[in-house]
């Protein structure tokens, strides 16, 4: 079988397995939705702040659920692969002659099919309540394509700590590290805004930040080159590294098996 | 006799659950860590929220977010016992606590008695914590034991809706019908901004919410200038009161479904 069969085949698995799993599937839709909602209109008046970059929160705050939601599909990839472990489908899957590119790459199939699909639910919403995208339907595209890189660069990040792990519950552990990692961003206000010194250095330093940034910067800004490149680099790296991180980790784990 | 009984179980329980949560790290920490993180996003990252035209407090904004996370976190810890129980259902433990106890109302008394408890170890930390982040207090302590005392009711009414819902449901799969009303309804309050600086629909539903009352009371003893502090007390009260009938009923569930 092909390399190209064998990662549909386990696409088409993963795919599956992840709309059979309401547990899965819709939290990650309605939990960033429910937090755009409060914190949007809890901070509304944030927009009177001077220097504030826009005058609605609700646009400036829709780059949040893009995030969230990868974060989520961290922990459901890695969740969903933890569980392959335990429940030792993984050890019969390397009796076949199947590569663990394919096992990689089809695995995360799910992930990136859910990422896009809650990509478009938050662009539908945020449209829905008004929000114009300052760069137009083209923007529209680049934000799907920079969410759908993030969901890939955090499934691999959550597949590599199931497969080093091979727990669940560890998985499941890495979420409030990943929380933390949102918060200590500057998801709520601009960078220049955060009046604590210690907690605008964690915002600079936190590649998150940027991440939140580059898609900000679609909806609110317009084609800012500087935001683009680190939001689409920094996920890029992330999930290069993370994709050299489970392979190893794989290979690693096939050799223990 | 029926009294004593009656606290017999009620101790028991408050103490197997307290021996669960503090001699295991995964039930105890997320109950400590996520208040404190809380605090710190929200006190720290918004703080020049505060200079927004018509924001008054005059303590700062970290007192303004420490009443907001200590109603929170008083909540939710009743909410994480709520898990509890419904984690003693679905292992079968709670059946045989239904066979055993004498006074079953017990069961409910000694999950709230333990929620309390381990509230109490939160909000110390979360205190200690705050003051260290040098948060001004305006009031004295009659007006500090009030916000203590409203937010000990909150965990009170927190872990009688959970503990009710588990004790319908039995099941883990639980935690989201638990969860999800309490963070809308105190999201749905003036968590970031005063009442005056909502604006739309988020002043509408804030206006008419039970947890507006508790945490503009909160604020006000925290900042030594009571207002509606009756008003707040008198909601606490009655959603304690009326989530004890629904955790009642709930007991009396799980009871028939034993039978």
């Amino acid at each position: 079988m092909s390399l190209a069969a064998q990662v549909g085949h386990l696409a088409r698995r993963s795919i599956v397995r992840t709309l059979r799993q309401p547990a899965s599937s819709i939290p990650p839709l309605i939990f960033p939705t429910a937090l755009l909602a409060v914190t949007s209109a809890g901070l509304n008046s944030a927009t009177r702040l001077p220097g504030f970059p826009s005058s609605s929160f609700l646009a400036f705050f829709l780059a949040f659920p893009f995030i969230q939601g990868a974060l989520f599909a961290t922990m459901n990839a890695g969740t969903d692969l933890a569980r392959d472990i335990q429940t030792g489908f993984l050890n019969r899957l390397a009796l076949t002659p199947m590569r663990g590119a394919a096992l990689i790459a089809g695995h995360l199939a799910g992930v990136v099919t859910m990422g896009f699909v809650q990509a478009c639910f938050y662009l539908t919403v945020g449209l829905i309540a008004g929000v114009s995208l300052a760069t137009g339907a083209l923007g529209a595209v680049t934000i799907l394509a920079l969410a759908t890189l993030i969901a890939l660069a955090f499934g691999a990040l959550g597949a590599f700590f199931a497969l080093r792990t091979g727990s669940g519950e560890a998985v499941q552990g890495l979420f409030p590290l990943l929380f933390v990692g949102l918060f200590l961003s500057s998801m709520n206000l601009p960078r220049n805004l955060i009046e604590i010194d210690w907690f605008r250095f964690a915002a600079t330093v936190n590649p998150i930040s940027y991440l939140i940034e580059g898609v900000r910067s679609l909806i609110i800004t317009g084609w800012d080159g500087q935001a683009l490149a680190l939001g689409f680099g920094i996920a890029a790296i992330l999930a290069l590294v993370s994709l050299a991180a489970a392979s190893w980790a794989l290979h690693e784990r096939l050799t223990r098996t | 006799m029926r009294v004593r009984a009656f606290f017999s179980v009620a101790l028991a329980v408050a103490w197997r659950v307290l021996h669960n949560v503090f001699t295991t790290p995964a039930l105890l920490l997320p109950s400590l860590v996520f208040p404190l993180f809380f605090f710190v996003a929200f006190a720290g990252g918004l703080s020049r929220v505060s200079k927004i035209p018509g924001f008054h407090f005059a303590p700062g904004y970290t007192a303004f977010q420490f009443v907001f996370v200590l109603i929170q976190s008083a909540a939710f810890g009743g909410v994480f016992t709520g898990f509890g129980v419904a984690r003693d259902f679905e292992s079968g433990f709670a059946r045989r606590l239904l066979i055993a106890a004498p006074r079953r109302g017990g069961l409910i008394a000694g999950y709230a008695l333990a929620a309390v408890a381990r509230w109490m170890v939160t909000a110390t930390i979360l205190t200690v914590v705050a003051l260290a982040a040098g948060m001004k207090v305006g009031g004295d302590g009659v007006d500090l034991f009030g916000l203590y005392g409203l937010a000990l009711l909150v965990s009170l009414v927190g872990t009688l809706w959970a503990t009710g819902v588990a004790m319908r449901v039995r099941s883990m799969q639980a935690g989201p019908i638990m969860q999800m009303p309490v963070f809308l309804t105190l999201f749905f309050a003036p968590v970031y901004v005063p009442l005056s600086l909502l604006r739309g629909w988020l002043h509408a539903v804030a206006s008419v919410n039970p947890a507006t009352a508790l945490l503009e009371a909160g604020r006000s003893l925290i900042a030594g200038d009571p207002a509606h502090v009756a008003l707040a007390f008198a909601a606490a009260l009655a959603l304690a009161t009326g989530f004890t009938l629904w955790a009642w009923r709930g007991l009396k569930s799980a009871e028939r479904a034993a039978a």
